[in-house]
């Protein structure tokens, strides 16, 4: 285990910077997220907005196919427009990375927190609370991800603001694994030697579990959470598409492919784009969480050519 | 052996039970008005309390339950305003929508679906396992890069992704193939091959993918072991010592992901087939949930489940198979 502290993170970053394509990721991801943040920014350089229809750009007559070459492409609209609304495509676009990412984020955030409590408790409770955390958090694991989340998705009355329900559905049903990750950790840190010198210094187990532990249980959980995120982004981007997840007008990359293929041979780019964007942006992440993945792994100096697959749970 | 498989049974019977107390709970707790879903948007505030009546929504929840329970146990008779109607032993209730029986309903659309997965299986395993293999023999080479860069690219396409793009590819501009549509195997054999070639080339790339990437780990874990180099060193052909000894150390990792990814396997299934519009659970499921069908999303999700807890199972037994090293316990 690499130490906790100062040190543990310098040691991190040199090893992350080692890796080439973990730092081209990085920085794409970097940018991805100033997209995002600054999409009202770049939407106002454009001149557009996400949510604005624009009537006369589409040809009504023959059934909203955008007026123009290459799908509407033209000074005021940067990447064209979306058949039959007139939407501006790049605005819907970058907002859309708003949603993707921030969603992808939050529910990993849920996941973690909720991972990490059961697992801790679990690990540090009595053989009965073990047990019964050890059980349920099992049976959360059989649940399938995708199927749960449609069906609660779908129940949930839409007063709710919909991206955030979309995170906290997924991250209440997804946190199993990292439960499992956090119980097995503490447990085996839990019979070293610095944890039984502070207990018998006489520290309380909330004091141990937090000065002590979650120190050691941070690389394991980083390493989880940096793969979770891409997964997550593929799991919102699936129920949007399926129409359950992120609603409209609010653009989410999944919701935009709902009706791409109809419109494949007059707007290709309505298509491409969304795709495009999802398939980087995932792409990207895997990198990185690979990067982070081999940064953490303490035999990583014998190892930083080879790739292990990790399990990646609920792809979709 | 039989101990554990007896205590493995009992477990995953347990898990299902688990499953479906959490999923009935859940999903006749969450808020929602189903009567007037199910009653429609007309109906008068009494025809409304009129269908709650009728599907015992009024009922306390552990009623409910007690009634799902033994109606999947023991059957049920359910009266539908006129007549009385039987519904046999694995009963998951009626349809709010049609009155139909989930269970023939579920029964119906399975063959489609359990097409669907288990044939996608059958290639990712394949074309997974064989993509990491080859990978593992030829470290360093260009064949190597060039299958790292591809499966790299597989892992991060989403499935319906892969899937709109075969589809206007395959079918749209190269017209290679007709946009599937289901042919029941009974009925003809070579079209329902063909019709769910392109389903299950979607469903699996993004899995194989997955696999390539485990398989060429572990095996180059595996061939920097000890026993393989005393293999070498008497001689033992570089063929066997890739094919027969170093893939050996590959599969038990490989059982435990198949098992692991089953579910997101199921709900790349659920995507797969309304993509395709192929009949199976899923384009039901999504259907179901559209219109807050409680009693066949909640028959469907439990019957996943159940898939998904035989699955892994199933992988627990051939784990200690493939690694004689694990005790089964």
């Amino acid at each position: 285990m690499p130490a906790p502290g100062a040190s543990g993170a310098r040691q991190f970053w040199r090893r992350l910077r080692t890796q080439r394509a973990a730092l081209v990721a990085a920085v794409v991801v970097a940018l991805l997220v100033l997209v995002a943040l600054a999409a009202p920014l770049l939407t106002a350089i454009e001149g557009q907005d996400p949510t604005t229809y624009h009537p006369s750009l589409v040809d009504s007559a023959r059934g909203g196919v955008p007026i123009g070459s290459f799908g509407g492409v033209s000074a005021e609209h940067w990447l064209g427009v979306e058949p039959q609304t007139g939407r501006d495509l790049f605005a819907r676009l970058v907002y859309g990375a708003r949603v993707s990412l921030g969603v992808a984020l939050a529910a990993t955030v849920v996941q973690i927190a909720i991972g990490v409590v059961v697992g801790v408790a679990a690990a540090l409770g009595s053989r009965w609370v073990d047990q019964v955390l050890s059980r349920f958090t099992d049976v959360i694991v059989a649940m399938p991800l995708m199927i749960m989340a449609l069906a609660l998705l779908a129940i949930v009355p839409s007063s709710f603001p919909r991206p955030v329900l979309v995170a906290l559905v997924i991250g209440l049903i997804a946190w199993g694994n990292i439960a499992k990750i956090v119980r097995a950790q503490t447990l085996t840190l839990k019979g070293l030697d610095y944890v039984a010198a502070a207990r018998l210094s006489g520290w309380g187990t909330w004091r141990i579990a937090r000065r002590e532990l979650l120190p050691g249980i941070a690389a394991p959980v980083i390493t989880y959470a940096a793969l979770l995120v891409p997964s997550n982004i593929t799991v919102e981007a699936a129920l949007s598409f399926l129409g359950v997840g992120v609603k409209p007008p609010t653009p989410s990359w999944g919701q935009m492919l709902t009706a791409a293929d109809v419109w494949y041979q007059a707007a290709p780019q309505y298509l491409l784009l969304p795709a495009g964007a999802l398939f980087v942006t995932v792409l990207a992440l895997t990198v990185l969480g690979d990067g982070v993945r081999t940064a953490l792994d303490p035999r990583a100096a014998s190892r930083l050519r080879i790739g292990t697959g990790r399990k990646r749970e609920a792809k979709a | 052996m039989s101990g554990f498989l007896l205590r493995r049974v009992l477990g995953a019977v347990v898990t299902l039970f688990a499953i479906s107390v959490i999923v009935y709970v859940v999903f006749y707790v969450t808020p929602g008005n189903v009567a007037q879903i199910t009653c429609g948007p007309r109906c008068s505030p009494a025809q409304v309390q009129q269908v709650a009546e009728q599907l015992h929504l009024n009922d306390p929840l552990y009623a409910r339950y007690w009634d799902f329970l033994q109606g999947l146990v023991a059957g049920q008779d359910y009266s539908t305003g006129t007549s009385v109607q039987h519904c046999s032993a694995p009963c998951l209730g009626l349809s709010y929508q049609s009155d139909q029986q989930v269970t023939a309903l579920i029964l119906a659309k399975l063959p489609v679906s359990l097409s669907l997965v288990f044939g996608a299986m059958v290639l990712w395993l394949i074309l997974g396992v064989g993509t990491g293999v080859l990978s593992a023999w030829r470290r360093g080479r260009l064949t190597e890069r060039l299958l790292t860069g591809v499966t790299l690219a597989g892992v991060a396409t989403p499935v319906f992704v892969i899937g709109l793009v075969l589809m206007i590819v395959v079918c749209g501009q190269l017209q290679l193939l007709p946009f599937p549509q289901y042919v029941a195997f009974s009925d003809d054999p070579e079209q329902w091959a063909w019709n769910l070639l392109l389903p299950w080339l979607s469903l699996a790339l993004i899995e194989a993918a997955a696999f390539a990437r485990l398989t060429r780990a572990a095996m180059l874990e595996t061939l920097a072991e000890d026993h393989i180099r005393t293999f070498r060193a008497y001689g033992v052909g570089e063929r066997s010592v890739i094919g027969r000894h170093a893939l050996r150390g590959a599969l038990a990792p490989v059982i435990a992901l198949n098992a692991n990814n089953f579910g997101g396997a199921v709900g790349g299934a659920v995507l797969t087939e309304t993509l395709f519009g192929l009949p199976g659970i899923g384009q039901e499921l999504v259907h179901a949930v559209n219109v807050v069908d409680l009693p066949v999303v909640v028959g469907m999700v439990l019957v996943i489940g159940f898939f998904v807890v035989v699955a892994n199972a199933v992988a627990d037994v051939l784990y200690a198979v493939a690694d004689r090293r694990v005790v089964l316990a």
